[in-house]
């Protein structure tokens, strides 16, 4: 047994049954990493098969891009939209199953009917001057316009995902300049116009969470921001007021 | 060993993502069977590369690469679209027409 039927007889299985097993997850992450891992076993088959360059683009293009698309679309359409496994139409399984086990059987017969048992030519020698040279040579040389078009279409494809992508601003329009200063400047708001005052500043203290202090000697909740009320973090201003000082009555008398 | 292998194996994963096209009812899932059937395509033209020695099956399955990515995104980007207007990525729910 060679290196590679090594490989193939141990990958082959395992691609098989994670592609089957794809089929019966019931949600769409779980059958993404089984493709991603199917994708990979393909790109080592390519590998094997003496494709290196396209065993390469494989895991770039498949298991990176595309692969990362699709989970990406996944987390944006809901990652917890489960399919359900119920067949709507009567017997479509049942159908399907039959049908491609015939196609299968159909395939395989085919295959092994043209199989002559002849030995493979090999890449050896199309390979000589480096497979990535090669592809190129092809690439570049018979297949130019196929190539050409292509890109013509990959980047059409961009375009056009980026117009169905594109969705109309909908909704409450922003508030312009002009509406924000009226709201300022009219009804309730004009006492707070100037803005609020600020907080505590004393010779001992210098800090966001003590109030300031109005003229008659109260705290002004104003001072303090929404959010420290909400948490209880305000401090007592009154515990900074001098001790022992004369009491001073409304009209200045000591 | 015999690259006809490849081929036997090519054919089932070609299979599996038929059945998967058929059967699955999320949108996105069949995308993924579809891109299965695809890469089992791809397996069978490198596979003919190197029974026939010249790498004309891997520049088609270069190809079949790029139309793939292509197909991909404009088909991820229609799905996005429907699920925007109708809340749902089910193929099955996308059937005004036969109303």
């Amino acid at each position: 047994m060679t290196g590679e039927s090594a490989l193939f007889w141990v990958l082959a299985p395992l691609s098989v049954a994670a592609a089957i097993a794809m089929l019966f997850m019931k949600k769409a992450v779980h059958s993404a990493i089984l493709l991603a891992w199917v994708m990979i076993t393909l790109a080592i088959f390519y590998i094997a098969l003496e494709a290196p360059f396209l065993g390469i683009v494989q895991i770039v293009v498949y298991t990176g891009a595309v692969m990362m698309l699709f989970l990406f679309i996944l987390m944006l359409v809901g990652v917890d939209s489960s399919d359900s496994l119920v067949e709507k139409i009567k017997g479509l399984r049942s159908v399907a199953i039959f049908t491609v086990l015939g196609f299968v059987a159909a395939l395989t017969s085919l295959i092994a009917r043209t199989d002559n048992g002849q030995a493979p030519v090999g890449l050896g020698e199309a390979n000589g001057g480096g497979n990535v040279q090669g592809i190129a040579e092809l690439i570049f040389g018979d297949y130019v316009w196929a190539f050409e078009v292509i890109s013509a279409l990959l980047i059409t494809a961009a375009l056009g995902a980026m117009v169905l992508g594109h969705s109309e601003k909908s909704g409450v329009a922003k508030s312009s300049q002009r509406a924000r200063s009226i709201a300022r400047f009219r009804g309730k708001s004009i006492a707070t116009a100037a803005g609020l005052p600020g907080s505590g500043v004393y010779a001992r203290n210098n800090a966001v969470d003590l109030p300031a202090l109005l003229p008659d000697g109260k705290p002004s909740d104003l001072s303090i921001a929404e959010v420290l009320h909400r948490r209880g973090d305000v401090q007592e201003t009154k515990s900074y007021a001098l001790e022992g000082l004369p009491k001073i009555d409304e009209e200045g008398n000591k | 060993m015999n690259p006809t292998n490849y081929l036997y194996l090519s054919a089932i994963l070609f299979s599996i993502g038929a059945v998967g096209v058929i059967v699955r009812r999320n949108a996105i899932v069949v995308f993924m069977c579809i891109e299965l059937m695809l890469n089992a395509a791809n397996l069978a033209f490198v596979t003919f590369a190197k029974m026939n020695g010249n790498l004309e099956g891997q520049v088609i399955a270069f190809f079949t690469m790029v139309v793939a990515a292509c197909e991909v995104v404009v088909g991820l980007a229609i799905i996005v679209t429907i699920f925007r207007s109708r809340r749902s990525a089910s193929v099955d729910d996308a059937s005004l027409l036969s109303r």
